[in-house]
């Protein structure tokens, strides 16, 4: 297995090169540059701040000192939680950590890449994991009883209502939440990510989505497994149905789920933007949407190699789960 | 097996919950920003995040809000927001030639570590937004002084050659190379505010960017309140300065700037109680706001022109007759009223009628003359003329704009018009590259002073954008700070604007408003036509 | 918030290799027993025919405003009401039908005629090209999509703004004003979603390559070229058909949020994406403006995931066991 899980790693160099390069020349080649301004900026000026960032030299110099600049030079993981500056918060420092150092950001002169992702990242992953709980509590009750009560009304309704996540919009289904919860009932802070309660709306809009995917793999998956002549046999011994299906079927039943589970988090990582914009959640999906259109070049190279790192790493603990769930699979 | 399929999905939640607890952390403290009742705290959503708060490095509104509540420039305003009133300098003198302006600063003027801030602080700080190496976008604003511009550009490098000087700790000289009648209003903006060397150099050099002395714990500024935190992207918060004027305390005894970039978010946060103003209304929302009782809509004056650029170097846009048709094609009335909703004022002349300015010419839109002149182009009906585009950057109001114009262009003159959006970045390098037809643009006053406006037409200004030349509109301009007295000035800007609606480089459309929520515990709001105040007289009823 | 989670994995069924039992068949009457998919196939089709047929003869296009009307609601005159420019919201819905149903369709066949070409090629030559190929699938499929299509789209808007002002010199095309958009949107698309169709496809043709009309086509003689897309590809289209029906719900998914952020169609043409999110923003005092687009976008999608589910269902030889 840690066979496997090097080779995985080491595969991902290339990937991690191609997506740097890809990107790195993409906002290069964009019209518009991070310091293209309303009001006109004098030449002298344009020059000095071009310098200043490095923007001067030629663009093979500038690719290769930015390649540089990202090769790790030290291996510290245990230094990414830890919190050198005192404040309370995981430090998420890449430069201690490994020497990758992501650039200066173009737009926040005061700060670097590294800090704005390392401020980022944890409002983005808690949001992530929230939406992952909601959705797997929701798409696995669904599932398990549409499953149960296979073509009756209880099927139809479970199945519909799990057919609304993947058929509204969230910037609508967000809006309404908060519209219901926030401005009407008033349960909510209608945006922000201050309190614990700031977390429900965000977590429960992006949770729908994925939990009516979760659902509908669930129910199928059920399905499968409740004609197996194992469940059967429960069923003569004179089982419960809620006994068969919790203690025998659920765990075959759920096997479509963890394999969804890799693009899910990927999904629900790398797609937050709408969700943090709706309710101003400080994460790392605004941070890039901004910075594209604002041509901060470190910055959405930066974001997007993290999305990247973050997306294989999930993956590849999903793998791993997923080998150890079903020991018919093997590590390649 | 039962184990082997419940130890990964454990391993799952434990990796789960891990994660999450680190990034609780932050959550579940009670936080700086959280809105509590007792203390006064204005809620103010404040936009967009801001770049920096150093003064000398950013470029925005945003930032000058909160760069406002933390510094203070020379002079300040008062009250009523209108007026001027003394800053770091309690009075000030202007020799007869209006050439030299001599300040007094007060002698108990303190930095919020308790330094005295002298008129040395004052030179230091012009010294740095002056130098190449920092690339300072809004050095320009103090080329008035004699030798500013020249030490900006590296030509000169001895500071002492320029045109300011500071014989006494307590005296401040501002040598002119021209008079500047605005000037005081010139000084409240922030590229002529104070900053903490000293600070600064224990940071980094401090002629170079990305310095990190503008974080809470290292910030030192001299105004009347002082930085407490800064969560990104999510709220600046700033409590009262000790140090400012001695025994004077602000009304308010914080200020929360939360930085929100989807005015939707931001209008649901001000109806759920999270905010008490806001920066806009979105445009859907504003008639309901207009017909509640004791709304807390306001709609202030706002000294800016909202109007269409055209490349008058592409044919036919060259020719001054399609560009005044189109501009007499278009229904300013019907915008308005339909579209903005919230009271702007139909633009028929481009510069603000406003700081004594009455303007000279204006247009009398007209649907038959303007066909009338189109024939006379040499395009009847429209016919022969080549599809036009109207360029507008990306957001909601541009759009519906440019659509209502592209139809009464096409219905009212048989022109074909397309629409072309860029996002914010591309359509700004497209109007410096006169890549455009038509384009979008609006122009907010720096000052209150007409000359800003007319200072744009200038034959290759950097912001002409529409490569308009014209050798006497640039004679009568320079003419204009010369002139003898404000009524002659005022003249000569009423004959700039007459020449520019008679040639018409851009189409004005509308004067701006501003259009926000004020909460109606928010006491001692003023606004004046720029939308800045003196955060020291606002106070919050309970 | 989805990208669409590239659909969930399909089960491959097996190939429907010999044609004396006429699967297709088979499969056709186990469809028509699903009512529900039946009725959503029905439901599209007469959506397509009405979007397509019924625009020009509103006798209203979709930019055309009367100002002094704002935005109504819906009455005998316009049935969906209108916009705040005047404009009828029902020939704006039908229009905006037109475009989110054209990126629904054109970049899921982008996306289909690209991975079933790379699946079939990886597939059918195998060993070390396929185990490469596969290798790039794979780690493919670790990129954050939705950042993708965003840098692209970014990328692309610019080129895409120049071959619209150049496609519009052409007197013929008029109507496709706005056309460079769209294609900018199926090329982002389609570009990041044939990465799961490439997966089916290969696991497909491992399957056909070893029948023995395919050895047969090889001793006649027959080139690679035409045994793949001559005898394979046939074979496989089943499953190919299911992962596109379910492709095209979260291709137009992913365009309403492209509109979201400003990337999507431009004005005065408008998506279903573009609608909706201009509905959102004014759904209190005009509510009718989200609900119809909305409503109509939501029915869309269900009907496909429930034709899709059906033809999985009426395709899958291992469910039909049941």
């Amino acid at each position: 297995m840690l066979r496997f899980i090097l080779k995985r790693l080491l595969e991902t160099i290339p990937v991690l090169l191609v997506i740097v390069t890809a990107t790195f020349f993409m906002l290069r080649l964009v019209p518009g540059g991070p310091f293209t301004a309303e009001k006109a900026v004098s030449k002298e000026i344009m020059q000095n701040l071009e310098a200043h960032y490095g923007l001067d030299k030629p663009l093979g110099h500038q690719y290769a000192s930015y390649l540089w600049d990202l090769t790790p030079k030290r291996f510290a993981p245990w230094r990414l939680f830890a919190d050198a500056d005192g404040n309370g918060t995981v430090d998420f420092d890449l430069q201690a950590a490994f020497g990758i150092n992501l650039g200066p950001s173009f737009k926040y002169p005061n700060r670097t890449v590294n800090e704005i992702i390392a401020g980022k990242l944890p409002a983005s992953l808690e949001l992530g994991l929230w939406a992952l709980l909601v959705a797997l509590a929701l798409g696995i009750t669904l599932g398990v009883v549409a499953a149960m009560r296979k073509n009756t009304g209880v099927d139809y309704a479970a199945s519909t209502l799990a057919m609304v996540g993947i058929c509204v919009p969230t910037f609508v289904m967000g809006p309404l939440l908060v519209l219901l919860f926030a401005l009407h009932l008033r349960w909510f802070n209608a945006s922000g990510w201050y309190f614990a309660a700031d977390r429900v709306l965000p977590a429960a809009t992006l949770g729908l989505v994925y939990a009516a995917y979760i659902a509908r793999l669930t129910r199928g998956g059920m399905l499968d497994v409740l004609n197996q002549d194992y469940i059967r046999t429960a069923r003569a011994k004179g089982a419960s149905e809620l006994r068969v299906v919790l203690r025998h079927a659920l765990r075959g039943g759920l096997l479509p789920v963890v394999t969804f589970l890799g693009p899910a988090i990927a999904g629900i990582i790398s797609g937050s933007f709408v969700i943090e914009t709706i309710f101003q959640i400080p994460g790392l999906g605004r941070e890039f949407v901004n910075s594209a259109f604002n041509r901060d070049y470190t910055l959405v190279s930066g974001t997007v190699l993290l999305y990247a790192g973050l997306i294989i790493g999930l993956n590849l603990v999903v793998d791993v789960i997923q080998v150890w769930l079903n020991p018919r699979l093997k590590f390649e | 097996m039962r184990t082997s399929f419940l130890a990964p999905l454990c391993a799952l939640l434990l990796i789960g919950v891990s994660l999450l607890a680190c990034g609780c952390t932050k959550a579940t403290e009670p936080s700086a920003s959280a809105p509590t009742p007792s203390p006064k705290i204005l809620q103010f959503g404040n936009g967009s995040e801001p770049q920096d708060l150093d003064p000398h490095i950013v470029t925005g509104v945003t930032e000058h809000n909160i760069i406002s509540a933390l510094f203070e420039g020379l002079v300040t305003y008062d009250a009523s927001s209108e007026g001027t009133a003394p800053g770091v300098a309690e009075r000030w003198v202007v020799s007869p030639d209006k050439l030299t302006w001599t300040f007094h600063l007060r002698p108990d003027a303190r930095w919020s570590n308790g330094d005295s801030l002298t008129a040395r602080d004052f030179l230091r700080s012009y010294q740095r937004i002056l130098t190449p190496s920092l690339g300072s976008e809004y050095a320009y604003k103090l080329h008035h002084v004699v030798g500013a511009e020249e030490f900006n550009q590296g030509k000169l490098t001895d500071f002492t050659q320029t045109g300011f000087c500071a014989p006494d700790d307590h005296t401040l000289v501002l040598r002119l190379k021209h008079p500047v009648p605005y000037l005081l209003e010139a000084l409240k903006h922030y590229s002529w505010f104070p900053v903490h060397l000293p600070t600064i150099a224990k940071f980094g050099p401090i002629d170079r960017r990305g310095n990190r002395w503008t974080l809470p714990a290292n910030f030192v500024g001299n105004g009347p309140f002082m930085l407490k935190t800064w969560l990104p992207n999510q709220v600046i918060t700033v409590e009262c300065s000790p140090t400012y004027r001695g025994a004077f305390h602000p009304l308010l005894d914080g200020i929360a700037f939360y930085a929100v970039d989807s005015n939707d978010a931001e209008e649901r946060m001000f109806r759920g109680g999270q905010l008490h103003v806001t920066q806009s209304v979105p445009l859907g929302r504003i008639d309901s706001y207009r017909s509640q009782p004791a709304s807390p809509l306001v709609i202030a004056p706002y000294y800016g022109t909202y109007f269409y650029r055209f490349n008058t170097t592409r044919p036919p846009l060259d020719d001054a007759r399609v560009r005044r048709a189109l501009a007499l094609a278009i229904d300013r009335d019907t915008i308005v009223k339909n579209i903005l909703r919230a009271g702007q004022e139909p633009a028929l002349h481009f510069t603000p009628p406003y700081a004594g300015f009455t303007p000279g010419e204006v247009l009398h839109p007209d649907l038959a003359e303007a066909r009338r002149l189109l024939a006379a182009a040499g395009y009847p009906e429209g016919r022969g003329l080549r599809r036009i585009e109207i360029l507008y950057n990306t957001m909601e109001s541009h759009k519906v704009i440019a659509e209502a114009i592209q139809q009464m262009w096409k219905t009212g003159l048989g022109v074909d018009v397309a629409l072309r959006n860029e996002e914010w970045k591309v359509y700004l390098d497209s109007q410096h590259s006169l890549a455009f037809d038509v384009a979008r643009a609006g122009w907010i006053g720096d000052y209150p002073d007409p000359h800003g406006f007319l200072d744009l037409w200038v034959s290759g200004g950097g912001n002409n954008d529409t490569g308009y030349t014209n050798p006497a509109y640039d004679r009568l301009l320079t003419s204009a700070l010369d002139a003898p007295d404000e009524a002659a000035r005022m003249s000569i800007y009423r004959e700039l604007d007459s020449i520019i609606t008679r040639d018409l480089p851009v189409i004005p459309i509308y004067f701006y408003k501003r259009v926000y929520l004020l909460s109606p515990k928010v006491r001692g709001w003023a606004s004046n036509i720029l939308d800045n105040r003196g955060w020291q007289y606002i106070d919050l009823a309970n | 918030m989805s990208t669409a989670p590239s659909a969930p994995p399909l089960v491959p069924p097996a190939p429907i290799a010999e044609r004396a039992h006429s699967p297709g068949r088979d499969a056709w009457l186990r469809l028509r027993r699903n009512r529900l998919s039946v009725v959503s196939g029905l439901f599209l089709l007469a959506l397509a025919f009405t979007c397509i047929v019924v625009p020009p003869l509103l006798g209203q296009g979709y930019a055309d405003q009367n100002l002094a009307l704002g935005a109504s609601p819906p009455s005998a005159a316009h049935w969906f009401g209108t916009d705040e420019l005047g404009r009828d919201q029902f020939a704006r819905v039908l229009y905006g039908g037109r475009i989110s149903l054209m990126v629904g369709f054109v970049a899921s066949l982008v996306a289909l005629s690209i991975g079933v070409t790379y699946g079939a090629v990886a597939g059918y030559v195998g060993g070390k090209l396929d185990a490469l190929l596969m290798r790039v699938v794979d780690i493919l499929y670790a990129l954050p999509f939705t950042i993708f299509v965003i840098l692209m789209m970014v990328f692309l808007k610019e080129p895409m703004n120049d071959l619209d002002a150049w496609l519009r010199r052409f007197d013929f095309l008029q109507n496709l004003q706005g056309i460079g958009k769209i294609v900018g949107l199926f090329a982002a698309i389609g570009a990041v979603e044939w990465l799961t169709m490439a997966r089916i496809v290969r696991g497909q043709v491992l399957t056909v390559k070893k029948m023995e009309f395919i050895e047969a086509a090889r001793t006649l003689g027959y080139s690679h070229t035409r045994i793949i897309f001559r005898h394979i590809i046939p074979n496989v289209l089943g499953p190919v058909i299911v992962f596109t029906t379910l492709t095209i719900p979260s291709v137009m998914m992913l365009e309403s949020f492209l509109s979201f952020l400003g990337l999507g169609v431009d004005a005065p043409l408008s998506s279903w994406g573009t609608l909706i999110k201009d509905g959102a923003d004014k759904m209190e005092n005009f509510p009718w403006l989200l609900v119809f687009p909305g409503g109509l976008f939501a029915t869309t999608l269900l009907a496909l995931n429930l034709l899709g589910d059906g033809l999985r269902d009426a395709l899958d030889v291992r469910a039909a066991k049941d």
